[in-house]
């Protein structure tokens, strides 16, 4: 049996169960409901953290003694060996769980899974899951000790992908509030675009954009506080900020778009479109990189794209959550 | 209470003193200073300048090396680590405002040694005040303060550097 149909898609559930006070996480779900005192928070204390990748012991003993598990049931490099490290150069251990070809192949239930992990005496999981929501449910189905962090779930959320993303962002543009930012791809499919669009809402970015053809753009997004655009150049005039998401070519068969080709003069970040943003403007891409799809190798290499920044300020971000979701 | 702009002026004078004198006597040529946030690392910057050293102390966070973790966690506020050069071999100056505990100064040991091994570490302090927990006692210090359990003593600065007791709960 698979463990998605145990899931409950609890999305109407807006009870705020990640924060325990302003100040305090307990699990890391999800940015829409996060106040920007927070999300501020742990980007100043990325800040800090960014240097220990700097120093000759890269580690600090923050979290010595505790047990973070990274339960993946979807494939990952990036995010995975990022966790890993972040868990690491903060003295933990660390177990890998690849749960694709673990024990749920002998027909053990998820919630057995976590029984198991229980009984080891974990402190955290870190939840990467094809379906929405599986990081709420096992938040609510572990014991209270344990912290989960939303290592992306479905279509729902990838909230550390985001706050990385953000943080790359400040680095180059320390106020939010005179920002332009535009997300171009995949909108409809994108955990990625989804928890961005909240980061950049609640840091009162004022020109948020997603780019796409109408069939990736999800219905009625505007509510979501950003405009959308179905001509890329248009879209990405003047933007201090242009985040290209993966065309995810599994889906390539299906009507979405008609072919990498096409997409790529349509929606894919030529050379010449650098021209269009802003003079100091950068480019980002989540990762993995479908080169000459969504982005020319030209640009992706290029010294205004920070995509290699983005892998290495990942470690930094998520230190800071996971540090600050283990604390009491 | 306070003390006076004048009376912290004069306990900065007289640490600045003390470690010319020290510098001098053991023959250290070229100290790496280094301050722990947030009001060591002002002493440690005026040290810096006085002794006629070029550029910034260098500056510690420690709240990643606290053994107070799992009972208070970490204050995103604190200003990360600078640490411009390698401390392999160099005399280490410490510099924090007050010694109370000694808890953050074996921090601040700690995380020195992560950035390499020191020929010696030598901790100067404004303020050593009772209640030790550990065997760290400050290399020079302006001066040695006993205060009830229930007071703590605080350096308010940059410009101008004050000290001031205050209630451990304020």
């Amino acid at each position: 049996m698979s463990e998605n149909k145990e899931i409950n898609l609890d999305n109407e559930n807006k009870n705020n169960s990640e924060i325990i006070s302003p100040k305090h996480l307990r699990h890391f779900l999800d940015i829409e409901n996060l106040p920007q005192s927070l999300i501020l928070d742990i980007l100043d204390l990325a800040e800090s953290f960014a240097g220990v990748s700097g120093q000759p012991v890269k580690k600090v003993p923050l979290l010595r003694g505790k047990t973070i598990v990274n339960l993946f049931f979807e494939a990952s490099t990036r995010t995975r060996t990022t966790f890993e490290l972040a868990a690491k150069r903060l003295s933990a251990d660390v177990l890998n769980l690849n749960l694709d070809f673990s024990a749920t192949k002998k027909g053990e239930t998820l919630l057995d899974t976590l029984r198991n992990l229980e009984a080891m005496h974990c402190d955290m999981f870190i939840v990467r899951h094809p379906s929405s929501g599986a990081a709420e449910f096992i938040s609510k189905n572990v014991s209270p000790n344990i912290s989960i962090i939303n290592a992306g779930d479905g279509r729902h959320a990838h909230p550390t992908q985001a706050m990385l993303d953000i943080f790359t962002i400040r680095k180059y543009f320390p106020d939010f509030k005179k920002i332009k930012v535009a997300i171009v791809g995949d909108i409809l499919h994108s955990r990625v675009a989804r928890s961005l669009m909240h980061a950049l809402r609640i840091l009162e970015v004022p020109d948020i954009r997603v780019i796409g053809p109408k069939t990736l753009l999800p219905l009625g997004v505007e509510e979501m506080g950003v405009t959308p655009y179905v001509d890329m150049d248009k879209g990405i005039k003047d933007c201090n900020v242009v985040i290209m998401l993966r065309l995810q070519t599994e889906r390539m068969n299906s009507s979405f778009i008609p072919d990498e080709h096409e997409y790529y003069n349509l929606y894919g970040f030529s050379p010449k479109r650098l021209d269009l943003i802003s003079k100091n403007g950068i480019v980002m891409h989540p990762g993995p990189v479908n080169r000459g799809v969504e982005i020319s190798s030209e640009v992706a290499d290029g010294n205004r794209s920070v995509i290699l920044q983005q892998v290495s300020n990942g470690i930094a971000v998520r230190m800071a959550i996971l540090s600050l979701s283990m604390q009491p | 209470m306070k003390y006076s702009k004048e009376q912290t002026q004069a306990l900065l004078q007289k640490i600045e003193n003390s470690l010319k004198d020290y510098l001098l006597k053991n023959n250290i040529q070229n100290p790496l200073i280094i301050g722990v946030h947030t009001g060591g690392a002002w002493i440690a910057d005026l040290l810096q300048k006085n002794l006629g050293y070029e550029g910034k102390a260098a500056s510690l966070n420690i709240s990643f090396y606290r053994d107070d973790f799992s009972k208070v966690g970490v204050n995103p506020k604190v200003e990360p680590t600078e640490m411009p050069i390698s401390v392999d071999d160099k005399h280490v100056i410490l510099v924090d405002d007050v010694l109370y505990t000694g808890r953050t100064t074996r921090a601040a040991i700690n995380e020195i040694f992560d950035f390499g091994r020191p020929h010696s570490v030598t901790l100067v302090v404004l303020v050593e005040r009772n209640g030790n927990e550990l065997p760290i006692s400050a290399d020079i210090f302006g001066e040695k303060l006993e205060l009830d359990n229930d007071k703590n003593i605080k350096l308010l600065g940059p410009d101008p550097m004050i000290l001031e007791v205050v209630d451990k709960d304020s």
